[in-house]
């Protein structure tokens, strides 16, 4: 029990710091809020846009709803990325990763801490992001269901703290390259997930690829819960393989940040100077 | 506490060695070109069979020059370097297979005062308090008690770490090691780089420790004075290797200076690697092929 606790309290102890972090680089903030915000209503413009574009007539209605979720999920999936990704990179740069490592915590609670303060992060920001789409555009959700799609966004946020950890690894052995590394695997992510089309417009290989991101399945549990109001039962079938990916990838993202730990302390890159 | 399985011997080191591999590669080469006649890995031998005990609540010196392998010995003990080959126990626990029983029995303070520069100094040992298992009121006390010993008042306690001084930092370092209440702290060159009255501060804050917490220190230097004024014992070292060790005044009696005068801790180096301390510079570290 008593240990419980203390790794309760080590947990909270990332979440905490990074709230002061922001605190400290708050015009940061403004600057990479701002930018998403921009970012997600040209995207859902593109719907808007669409009729104008074929000169045809199209339910615009449910091309920005459908633009619109792509952009969010989009948008909380990379925030969980790189603000894990970049904690580890930032503290190997501070060279406070060595007092983290030395401290006598779990590496579960070591990661799940930094993830899970990522995710608070990342929901913060989608909000914000939802609160000035609503601004600009009249959305009709009275069909929608929104409490299934929480519940798919819940499920699929485990897969994303395992995908933050496996991503954590990368600036762990590499300060600098780390960070790049991390980009790629986003981008193919961004590639092969549906974010702003079905996956059935993709080559048949890389379609084979979506199946193994969680965002693909997350996507299609929102769009069905959104646009076509999808019950709860039907939901199922989006939220198994995510609560499988989620139970898979924690442990495994834990256990291969472990490896990449021990290699680092073979070989001494966890210092600055070496 | 943890149960201590030696209650006795605070660090024990047996044989340990320690080489790490560097990668030469010519400027302007592509990584997946085949390397060069001359860009062959050379490795490092940072310890070389090193063997030494500190016993509880002695104040014991590693002295060296620059690339002697100190830090390395520091990191090997704080489980942030896994050793080679010979071992390594901490209170009777192995710091590789006991991983987390030797965690919580030290803590270190290193050369560069590593923190979130901008985050300030409270902020920085509530987090470090947290990682260790403190609840964030008690942590707050203690760190309010602990700067105030060490001279931080308390304005420089809320500013971002970058704004303190060189001195400050360091005083920040050992207050985060100091607010886990590790029975074996681990100080590498804690007085490097500050003036001498911050220097002659934590020195003293470092008897402090050991007379009155239960404390083992193991501090490594290149200072000659401050190996023979602080330390019970000193083991020297030179390119990863155990010259000497005893303590200051036995290591002196060891050597007679030529021209009869007492000699120093700075003529043991000398007559013990036949170069002296000071001017060893960093490029002649020794290269194994
Ligand atoms: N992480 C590392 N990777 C590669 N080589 C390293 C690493 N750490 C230390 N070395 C090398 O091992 C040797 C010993 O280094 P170490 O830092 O232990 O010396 P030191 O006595 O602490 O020196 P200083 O007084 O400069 O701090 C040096 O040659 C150093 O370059
Ligand atoms: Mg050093």
């Amino acid at each position: 029990m008593s240990t419980l606790i203390r790794e309760a309290r080590a947990s909270y102890a990332f979440v905490e710091r990074n709230i002061n972090l922001i605190k400290r680089y708050w015009g940061w903030e403004i600057v990479w809020l701002s930018y998403s915000v921009a970012n997600s209503l040209a995207v859902t413009y593109i719907g808007a846009g669409m009729g104008y574009i074929s000169g045809q007539t199209v339910d615009t209605q449910f091309l920005i709803m459908y633009l619109l979720i792509g952009t969010l999920v989009w948008h909380f999936l990379s925030v969980v990325f790189d603000v894990v990704s970049e904690t580890v990179a930032w503290e190997r740069w501070e060279g406070t990763i060595e007092y983290t490592l030395m401290a006598p915590i779990s590496r579960f609670t070591h990661l799940v801490g930094t993830t899970l303060f990522s995710l608070i992060y990342a929901f913060f920001h989608t909000a914000v992001i939802l609160a000035a789409v609503v601004l600009f555009f009249r959305l009709d959700l009275s069909g929608a269901n929104l409490g299934g799609a929480a519940l798919v966004l819940l499920a699929g946020s485990v897969s994303f703290i395992g995908l933050g950890i496996v991503a954590a690894i990368l600036p762990l052995l590499f300060p600098e390259r780390g960070a790049q590394m991390t980009h790629v695997v986003q981008a193919v992510l961004l590639l092969v997930s549906g974010i702003y089309y079905p996956v059935e417009v993709l080559p048949d290989w890389l379609q084979l690829v979506s199946r193994l991101s969680p965002a693909t399945y997350v996507l299609r549990g929102m769009r069905a819960a959104i646009l076509d109001g999808a019950p709860l039962v039907e939901l199922r079938a989006t939220a198994l393989p995510l609560l499988v990916l989620g139970v898979v990838l924690v442990p495994l993202g834990v256990f291969v940040f472990q490896q990449a730990e021990r290699f680092a302390k073979r070989t001494g890159r966890l210092s600055r100077d070496g | 506490m943890l149960p201590l399985k030696d209650e006795h011997v605070a660090l024990r080191l047996v044989d340990v060695c320690k080489t790490f591999k560097r990668e030469k590669r010519r400027k302007g080469r592509w990584p997946w070109q085949a390397p060069h006649a001359d860009e062959t890995a050379t490795l490092v031998r940072a310890l070389d069979h090193v063997s030494l005990e500190v016993r509880r609540h002695e104040i014991f010196g590693i002295l060296g020059p620059n690339g002697s392998g100190k830090s390395t010995l520091v990191r090997v003990v704080s489980t942030l370097l896994l050793p080679d080959s010979g071992r390594v126990e901490v209170f009777g626990y192995d710091v590789v297979r006991e991983e987390q029983a030797v965690k919580r029995l030290i803590n270190r303070v290193s050369v560069e005062a590593a923190f979130f520069k901008k985050l300030s100094a409270m902020e920085n040992l509530i987090f470090g308090a947290r990682l260790y298992g403190l609840p964030g009121a008690e942590a707050r006390r203690r760190i309010v008690a602990i700067l105030e010993r060490l001279g931080l008042d308390e304005e420089a306690t809320y500013q971002p770490v970058e704004d303190l001084s060189r001195g400050m930092q360091q005083k920040v370092a050992i207050a985060r090691a100091f607010l886990t209440q590790p029975i074996l702290l681990l100080l590498d060159e804690p007085t490097t780089g500050l003036d001498p009255r911050s220097r002659r501060e934590v020195q003293a804050f470092v008897r402090e420790l050991r007379d009155t917490h239960d404390a083992t220190i193991l501090l490594t230097t290149h200072d000659m004075q401050e190996a023979e004024q602080l330390c019970d014992r000193v083991a020297i070292i030179d390119r990863g290797r155990i010259v000497a060790s005893g303590t200051p005044a036995a290591l002196k009696a060891q050597v007679a200076p030529p021209d009869g005068a007492a000699p120093t801790l700075e003529d043991v180096f000398l007559a013990l690697t036949g170069r002296p301390l000071v001017e060893w510079a960093d490029e002649e570290k020794e290269v194994v092929a």
